[in-house]
Parts: structure tokens; C-alpha cells; sequence
């Protein structure tokens, strides 16, 4: 049985010197998991900081924006002061357009949107990435093959061509269809990230040494080797969830995303075309700052992330 | 000579349960094999062309044949690259072998698959090299030992109930001198010699027969390397363990083995009791080998044989036999034909000696006394573990007795 006492003397020898060796020599010692000393580390990175300042106003304004100013952005009998112009303390603070619809209001109900499509983009991508990924790589041989060949197609395809061409067939402005479209195309960068990572993984000693112990193959696929791989993934990620809302962005300028009245960034861009012309600067302005500021964010935050997640770093 | 921390209780402790003690016991008490391998083939095939087809082999290990018996350490040594460890990993599964046939205590090795399989790896552990790369880095100490506890659960043992096995992760590190409150702790957090002892917990959990020590110290520091080498001679009393120690320090290998096989190329060479191999070797390139090891005895005058050239491809290893291209015994006959006509056999020799040189009785006498001299015995101290024979004893005495036993120096000198 597991729980009766090892076999020997020579154990409790071992026992007897350790314990008085410790009794003397025992310093507190801080014992850090690995999250604590990721999150030391990302601490220093002040770029990655600035970054997560930025994301929480973005997060702050989709949560509460629109319970905030809870005003329709579309709705043009809104009372609004100014007919024309930028006044940043007077309501609304981005301007408003001629109709008397409020920028910041627009800004404020698009952070919804575009963020949960960068989010859910790189949940799908994310899980099929590291699925095909870590099979292939872990696997090797014919599945490796297969799969990357498919990676291989995946990429080979033009990839506006093929956004637009679904956005327009499958997507109809729905929401839904175009995340689903997204996710499922931007999944395999990660994925050969993924294989890469596995095949130098799974040569490790502490890989053979689980085998020898007898953990089975998806275990120690997910359980031993994935971990391990977490830091690139969780980069790469971030990356993902900006392309994604730069992509709605194009998208929907290009009028094949979202309907219009389902408002993001890149409908708030879209709609200001013919704005620009007219010299109405901050129509356009405030939506791109947002996705600008936010997909700079997303990267400082990657970046850092990149740093603290790396187990060789010290300290 | 006497060590430098002079003697200590466990120290005096060390000679008797020494190797050359063990092994004369093992010799002399009915010898039961534990292991045996017959024939054993392990090729690495070389994929090239447009249709990445096989066209050649990386013959890591070709045809090797021989027996560990029950409670015995097996040294295995060689140049890298000669196959050892191959050999190692090909024999506990972590990778399929091309041909042969190996038994553990008569139960097929290679033929089991599955369940059985998974059952047959409670038998047989490894302890690895590399303390940082053996180690998940991501994993706490109890799941490093832990895994193998809940991979191995079953109704008997109750492994699947943490606490249960929590319980038996402590108990296996204290028994290599860890403190039982280290299993929250991370690889990071230990220093190289507790890194190699946490492996050797994860490999004794799950109380295996025949342990394969791959190059298990050659990583650390010298003194530390000391202490691992009396804590594996203490586990093997104390759990009766049967090791296959892989090493290619030639005096790391002497110390701790009861008998000793030298590889070259992916072949045993020559084979046998570690007091007879090391004072009377019979093939050129164990005598080559022991001439190199340096003797810190300055009264001892060494000739080097120095060979020429290097170590052959595995790809494409000789015809006949395969040292025959760096052999200064060939030259000295004059090169004879059938060495490179005629794969020379492993043969026996003498008692439990066996050799694959076709001129193995004309090796001169002359050249072994040179190359392996025998030297007065040191000054017997109570520091000094009786090595048998060679000069290179010495070295080990001294290491030995810095680790002065295992469990005294563990926590204490290593603490992070």
C-alpha cells in the first residue's frame, strides 16, 4: 500500500540529518508560482502598462458607455447643442454631425462591438490554432503532413478576397457569421506557431520523462507540453485581436460588414466618407484614434506579456 | 589519499556497501538475470531526395546482446554518439526498436502495447541527464512526481486520491534528502544537484526494479557529482534497484558499477567484471580508453595511446569490424586481412569477460601495463573507498569522500 513507510534505515538517516540541516538553515524563503513572477516581471514593462491603461478605457467605455449616455446614436431628434463643429466642452465632447448625431456616442456604442469581435475572433482562432497546432506537431508524421497542408491551403487562398467574398455571401451583416468568418481564417499563423513550438517541446527530457512514467499522449500534450508554449500563443493572441478589429474596420468600410445600424469602428469610418469631403474631421478622426489607440495597446500589451511569460527570463 | 572533509560516520559506512563488495556478492550468490537483451537493432532511417525516401540508415545500435543481473549496476560507456543512450531509451520504450528482443524479469519488453504496456513502465525508470530539461518547468514538484502516481492509479495502490499521493511525494523526497515541504515548489527554485534528486524521486515513486541512469551526473559539478553517485548506491540497497548506468566518465562508471560494457559505434566491444576490465582489458579500444583517464597519483606514469582520426559515420560504419580503421593494435600486426573481412564476435575471454577482437590474446602485456598501470595501493584512509584496482581509484576516493554519503550534505549545501 502507498501510505506505509519507506522500507529502510537509511531513510531515516537521510530524515534525521535533513531535519536538524533545515532546523538551522531555513530562511523564509518566498516561494513565487509562475503567475506571480510573469506578473513581476510584466510589472516593470511600462509600455505594456500604458497599453493596459489605454484597453481599460476602451473596456470601460464598451461596458458602460452606452448606460452612461444612454442615447441612441442613430437617432436624429436627439436635442443636441451646435449644429456643426467641434466644441470639446460643450455635449456631445467629439462633436456632432449636421443631423445632430454625436461622435462620441458612436465612439462610446462601437467599442462594444468592435471588441467583441476582436475577442471572440481570437477565442475561435486561438482553439483551433493550438488544436491543429499541438497535433501536428506533437503527433508528426502523416497527421503532421495532412494538417499543414491544409495550413498550407488555408494561406494560399487570398485572404481579402476570400472575407469579402464570405462577408457578402454568408455574413448578410450579421454579427455572428462575420466573428465565425474571421475566426475561422485567421487561425492558421497560430497554427504552424503551435506545431513549431511542439516539435521543439516534445524533444525535451521532462516529454520523455512523462512517457516513461506512462501519462498518456493527450496529456502530455496538453497538460505537460502546452504550458510550456502558453507565452508565444498568448502574443500571438493579442495580435490576433487586433487584426480582427482592424479587419472589421476595413470590412465594414468597404460596406461588407456589419448592417448599418449595428454600430462599430469601422462603421463609424464608414459612414464618414462622405464627411471628409466636406471637412467634418473629427467624424472619422474619433472612431480611427480608437482603433488605432486600442490596436497599439493590444500590441504594448502583447509585447509585455511576451517578456514576463518567457521562462528562461530571470528574477 | 585521504578526502578533504577527513572522516565522518557515514563515510566509514560507504566501503561496505561499495561496488567492489556489491559486486563480488552478485557474482558469487546464484546469478539471476533481470534483464536480457538478444540481438537488439536500433536504426535511425535517413530521409532525403524530392520524395524524402528512406536511402540510408543511422545504425545507432546494431545488434547488442547481453544480461543485467537482479541488483547490479550495468556501467555502459563510450564516446557520444555511440549508441549508449539509445540503447537506454530503445529498452524502457520511449522509442521503438528497430529488431530484437529484450525481457525484464522474463516479462517480452518490446511486444507489449496499451495497458500492459503502461503496467510494464512501473518496472522500469530512467533517470535523465540534463537536471534543467528533465525537469517541467511549469509544474510544481508533487506534480512532477505526482503525474506518474496518477498515471499508475489504480484500485490497489489509491493513487488516484491527492492526498494519498502527496503523502508518497513526500516520502520520496525525503528519501533522496529533499525536505518534505518542497512539493509547492518549482524547478527554478533548486539548484542543480536537488534538480538531479527530484528526478531520481520521480523516477523511484513508483518503485520500479531496473532504473536506467542516463548520464546522470555528467551535468553536474564535481562534488555534487559525488553525492548523486552514494545516494544511487544507497537507493539501490535500500529499494534493491538494479541500475544500467550510462556514463561515458570512465572513472564515474568505475566507482559506481559492478560490471562494465563498452560500446563503440553501436556495439559492444567488450564486457565484463568492472575489477577485471579495468585491470586487464582485452580490446584495443577499452585499452585506448583507459589510457586517456588521467591519474591525479603523480607517482603514476601513463602512456597515452592516442587514436587516430575520428569516430566513423553511424551511417555508414566499417566493414569487418568497425574499429578497425583507428586501431593501433591492426597496425602493430600488420594489419591483418580478416579484421576488416570479418565482424569479430563477442567472444568470452575468461570468467564473465567477453571481447570482440579477433586479436584480443595479442594484445602485448606490455602496452596494457603502460597504458593501465598498476599502482602501489594508495594510503588506505577511513576516507577512502577501496576501488579495486587501477590508478584512477584515486580520483573517485577523493570525490566519494567529499560527498562523505549522501543524506549529510543534501539540503544543507544545495539550498537555493
Amino acid at each position: 500500500m502507498s501510505d506505509q513507510p519507506l522500507r529502510t534505515p537509511a531513510t531515516s538517516r537521510v530524515t534525521a540529518l535533513t531535519d536538524t540541516a533545515a532546523a538551522d538553515y531555513e530562511v523564509a524563503l518566498e516561494s513565487l508560482n509562475q503567475w506571480q513572477l510573469a506578473w513581476r516581471r510584466f510589472r516593470r514593462h511600462r509600455l505594456a502598462l500604458v497599453g493596459v491603461a489605454i484597453l481599460a478605457v476602451m473596456v470601460f467605455l464598451a461596458v458602460f458607455g452606452p448606460i452612461i449616455w444612454p442615447y441612441d446614436p442613430l437617432d436624429l431628434r436627439r436635442d443636441l447643442p451646435g449644429p456643426q463643429g467641434f466644441d470639446p466642452i460643450a455635449m456631445p465632447p467629439f462633436g456632432s454631425d449636421g443631423a445632430g448625431r454625436s461622435v462620441f456616442v458612436l465612439v462610446a456604442n462601437g467599442a462594444r462591438l468592435s471588441m467583441l469581435i476582436g475577442t471572440t475572433t481570437m477565442l475561435i482562432a486561438v482553439t483551433i490554432g493550438v488544436l491543429v497546432g499541438a497535433v501536428a506537431g506533437f503527433f508528426g508524421g502523416w497527421v503532421d503532413n495532412l494538417l499543414m497542408r491544409f495550413v498550407d491551403l488555408v494561406l494560399s487562398i487570398p485572404f481579402l478576397f476570400i472575407v469579402l467574398v464570405a462577408a457578402r455571401f454568408f455574413g448578410g451583416g450579421e454579427l455572428v457569421p462575420l466573428i465565425l468568418i474571421f475566426g475561422l481564417l485567421s487561425w492558421p499563423g497560430l497554427a504552424r506557431l503551435v506545431r513549431a513550438l511542439y516539435l521543439s517541446l516534445r524533444e525535451q527530457e521532462f516529454v520523455l520523462a512523462a512517457r516513461a512514467v506512462g501519462v498518456g499522449d493527450l496529456r502530455i500534450a496538453f497538460r505537460h507540453i502546452l504550458p510550456n508554449a502558453i507565452g508565444p500563443v498568448v502574443v500571438s493572441a493579442t495580435l490576433i485581436v487586433a487584426n480582427a478589429i482592424i479587419l472589421e474596420a476595413f470590412v465594414s468600410y468597404l460596406n461588407f460588414g456589419l448592417k448599418a445600424q449595428d454600430i462599430s469602428w469601422g462603421n463609424a469610418l464608414a459612414r464618414s466618407q462622405e464627411r471628409i469631403a466636406v471637412g467634418n474631421w473629427w467624424w472619422p478622426f474619433f472612431p480611427g484614434m480608437a482603433i488605432a489607440l486600442t490596436v497599439i495597446a493590444i500590441n504594448f500589451l502583447g509585447d509585455g506579456l511576451r517578456d514576463a511569460l518567457d521562462p528562461r527570463a530571470k528574477e | 589519499m585521504s578526502g578533504p572533509l577527513g572522516a565522518g560516520a557515514s563515510v566509514t559506512a560507504l566501503p561496505a556497501a561499495g561496488p567492489s563488495a556489491a559486486g563480488t556478492g552478485a557474482t558469487a550468490n546464484g546469478r539471476e538475470p533481470l534483464i536480457v537483451i538478444e540481438h537488439l537493432v536500433k536504426y535511425y532511417p535517413i530521409l532525403g531526395g524530392l520524395l524524402r525516401r528512406k536511402i540510408g540508415d543511422v545504425k545507432a545500435v546494431d545488434d547488442v546482446s547481453f544480461e543485467i543481473y537482479r541488483g547490479e549496476v550495468f556501467g555502459l560507456v563510450g564516446e557520444s554518439g555511440c549508441g549508449k543512450s539509445t540503447l537506454g531509451k530503445t529498452l524502457l520504450r520511449l522509442q521503438p526498436p528497430t529488431s530484437g528482443r529484450a525481457t525484464i524479469g522474463g516479462e517480452d519488453i518490446f511486444s507489449k502495447q496499451g495497458k500492459e504496456l503502461k503496467r510494464l513502465r512501473r518496472r522500469m525508470q530512467i533517470i535523465f541527464q540534463d537536471p534543467i530539461g528533465s525537469l517541467n518547468p511549469r509544474m510544481p514538484i508533487s506534480d512532477i512526481i505526482g503525474e506518474g502516481l496518477l498515471a499508475q492509479a489504480d484500485a490497489e495502490n489509491g493513487w488516484k486520491d491527492r492526498r494519498i499521493r502527496d503523502k508518497r511525494v513526500e516520502d520520496y523526497l525525503e528519501a533522496v534528502g529533499l525536505r518534505r515541504d518542497y512539493t509547492r515548489r518549482y524547478p527554478h527554485e533548486f539548484s542543480g544537484g536537488q534538480r538531479q534528486r527530484i528526478g531520481i524521486a520521480r523516477a523511484l515513486a513508483l518503485d520500479p526494479e531496473f532504473v536506467v541512469c542516463d548520464e546522470p551526473v555528467s551535468a553536474l559539478d564535481v562534488s555534487i557529482q559525488s553525492q548523486i553517485l552514494n545516494l544511487l548506491l544507497d537507493l539501490r540497497r535500500e529499494f534493491n534497484l538494479t541500475y544500467l548506468f550510462i556514463a561515458h566518465n570512465l572513472s564515474v562508471v568505475q566507482y559506481i558499477s559492478d560490471r562494465v560494457g563498452v560500446m563503440y559505434l553501436g556495439k559492444i566491444v567488450e564486457l565484463g567484471d568492472v575489477g577485471a576490465l579495468y585491470t586487464q582489458p582485452r580490446h584495443p579500444y577499452t585499452i585506448a580508453l583507459l589510457s586517456a583517464v588521467p591519474d591525479p597519483d603523480p607517482r603514476v606514469r601513463k602512456k597515452r595511446i592516442v587514436l587516430k582520426g575520428d569516430v566513423p559515420s553511424p551511417a555508414a560504419p566499417p566493414p569487418g569490424c568497425r574499429f578497425h580503421t583507428r586501431c593501433w593494435l591492426r597496425e602493430r600486426l600488420g594489419n591483418p586481412e580478416n579484421c576488416v573481412t570479418e565482424e569479430p564476435p563477442l567472444r568470452d575471454v575468461g570468467p564473465g569477460h567477453r571481447v570482440a577482437c579477433h586479436w584480443a590474446e595479442a594484445v602485448p602485456e606490455d602496452v596494457v601495463a603502460a597504458a593501465v598501470p598498476a599502482v602501489p595501493p594508495p594510503p588506505t584512509g577511513p576516507g577512502v573507498s577501496p576501488v579495486p584496482g587501477s590508478g584512477s581509484s584515486a580520483a573517485l576516493g577523493a570525490a566519494a569522500s567529499g560527498g562523505s554519503g549522501s543524506g549529510s550534505t543534501a539540503t544543507g549545501a544545495e539550498a537555493p
